[in-house]
């Protein structure tokens, strides 16, 4: 078996030697497909991160109405904590309020300082739901409530983000199906190439009773290794580039709501992700080539 | 050994090739199969080793039934049966001794037992001191030794030759003869195509001769005919 496995891996190392430009050409279709691949997965998968990271923190702003008293505003408390999928609500009075404003706004915020004593913001509970998705649905009960004036949250834009996203997953999908077609029919016809070149060594093989098996693995193997090679300089860029990306951009979004996924095990998931895909190109390209032209 | 009853053959362009044979063929027998060009001998001699199979009729090869042999057991069928053809098939790229070696790499054999086995064929058919040449540099004939070497590396039960002398000048042609006659000494049935009129009226063995895709002849040490 070992024997055997070694001649296949001999023939199929010699055949991809002696077709030096086909090789070349397969080899270099999947090596820009996988490139493209890897760098659609790092953005979608970051931006994926991002995005639920976003939704995690998304919380619900209850402005309270100024004319409520104590008493409204523990009622309204006890009415919100009611519903069942809250899971946590803050007050926040409204001198907090103006202080958060003041400082989001910088020096600018300064002017404001004046309205300290006439302060025109509310009183707020901040709710989050205990499931992200459920932020909208609880959002609406809770405008149904007396003395909550207004309900505001931030889904709407996290909403927007996942639009987009998938509006470029797809088209990211599209661009990447195509590609891997072309890599396949490169390497499918490589595969021919040999199968032609070795016509009559296919046939003496069939004269003498080798087994349809061991006639077709050199051309899967030779299939596998195009695809393999061609995963090899795609798995290093990306692993080399985005961790030097990761390390420029560590420090500059510390403290932002952005948030980049950790080197390990990221790097190597998209590795693997990526070898298989070139060996899953180079098995299909070599299966069409040896269904259609190898008669055993 | 070899047997086959009401065997029907025609090719999907409607050419009807085998209209209906009946034979028998003992181990260890020699057979010429003689007629024109086009009655049937190559296809007749192709069911043999399940490169074509029958529209309809019944082949058993050493016990084997071709007609219910499944696809994946054809490559042991074809272990058991050494082919040679006119044009010798050799791979040039290999040397004689790899060449013949091939047949049983292809089969898995232990690569120990390969080296034995190759330099007893070749001692057989007198290429030993061949082995390292390539098949460019041999004569015809010696070509023609190589194929017949790489036939029955495997211990065949049955050989199978599609004009073997054709391409070989008549003194080269017994040489091969000599050599079938030897390997059939030695028990194995051979059933051999040929248009070499000399050679069958000569070395008188069984002859069935074919036409329009019928036995109409079958002697047990028969004359060439007058075919062309």
């Amino acid at each position: 078996m070992i024997n055997t496995l070694g001649r296949h891996l001999r023939e199929s190392l010699k055949s991809l030697a002696r077709n030096t430009w086909m090789t070349f050409a397969s080899i270099s279709a999947v090596t820009v497909t996988l490139i493209l691949v890897g760098t659609f997965l790092v953005i979608m998968m970051n931006l994926n991160h991002v995005a639920s990271n976003l939704e995690k923190d998304v919380e619900i702003r209850v402005l309270i109405d100024v004319t409520a008293d104590e008493k409204a505003q523990q009622t309204l408390k006890s009415e919100i904590e009611k519903i069942s999928q809250v899971d946590s609500i803050v007050f926040s009075p409204k001198e907090k309020e103006l202080d958060n404003l003041v400082e989001s706004l910088g020096e600018e915020g300064k002017s404001f300082e004046l309205f300290e004593q006439n302060n025109p913001l509310n009183d707020v509970f901040v709710v989050k739901a205990k499931n992200p998705r459920d932020t909208a649905a609880v959002a609406e009960q809770i405008s149904g409530l007396d003395n909550a004036s207004k309900v505001r949250y931030g889904q709407d834009q996290v909403d927007k983000l996942f639009d987009a996203i998938s509006v470029a997953r797809n088209i990211g999908i599209g661009l990447i199906i195509g590609l891997i077609f072309t890599a396949m029919f490169l390497i499918s016809n490589t595969i021919k190439i040999t199968i032609i070149a070795r016509k009559r060594e296919i046939e003496i093989m069939r004269l003498v009773g080798a087994t349809n098996g061991f006639i077709r693995w050199p051309f899967f193997l030779e299939g596998l290794l195009l695809g393999v090679f061609g995963a090899v300089i795609p798995i290093a860029l990306i692993s080399v580039s985005y961790q030097s990306l990761y390390t420029w951009a560590l420090p500059k979004l510390q403290g932002s709501f952005v948030e980049v996924l950790p080197l390990s095990p990221f790097v190597f998931q998209i590795s693997a992700i990526l070898l298989l895909i070139g060996a899953l190109i180079g098995v299909w390209g070599s299966l069409m080539s040896v269904r259609k032209f190898l008669k055993v | 050994m070899i047997e086959m009853s009401e065997v029907y053959k025609t090719y999907p362009n409607g050419v009807l090739a085998i209209n209906g044979i009946d034979i028998k063929i003992n181990q260890g027998e020699f057979v010429y199969v003689v007629g024109p060009s086009g009655a049937g001998k190559s296809t007749f001699i192709k069911m043999m080793y399940r490169e074509e199979k029958p529209s309809s009729g019944k082949i058993i090869i050493n016990g084997v039934d071709l007609s219910t042999l499944k696809e994946s057991k054809v490559p042991m069928l074809r272990r058991q049966i050494g082919v040679v053809f006119q044009d010798f098939k050799l791979l040039s790229k290999l040397t004689v001794f790899e060449n013949v070696a091939f047949a049983l790499e292809v089969i898995g054999e232990n690569p120990k037992s390969i080296k034995k086995r190759v330099l007893d064929v070749l001692d057989l058919v007198q290429l030993k001191h061949k082995a390292r040449f390539f098949p460019d540099e041999l004569s015809g004939g010696e070509q023609q030794r190589v194929s017949i070497a790489r036939s029955i590396v495997n211990n065949p039960a049955v050989m199978i030759a599609d004009e073997p002398t054709g391409n070989l000048d008549p003194d080269t042609s017994w040489e091969i003869m000599h050599l079938f006659e030897e390997i059939n000494n030695r028990g194995t049935t051979i059933l051999m195509a040929t248009h070499n009129k000399e050679i069958v009226n000569t070395l008188k063995k069984r002859v069935i001769a074919i036409e329009d895709g019928k036995i109409v002849r079958d002697e047990a040490r028969g004359e060439y005919g007058i075919y062309d």
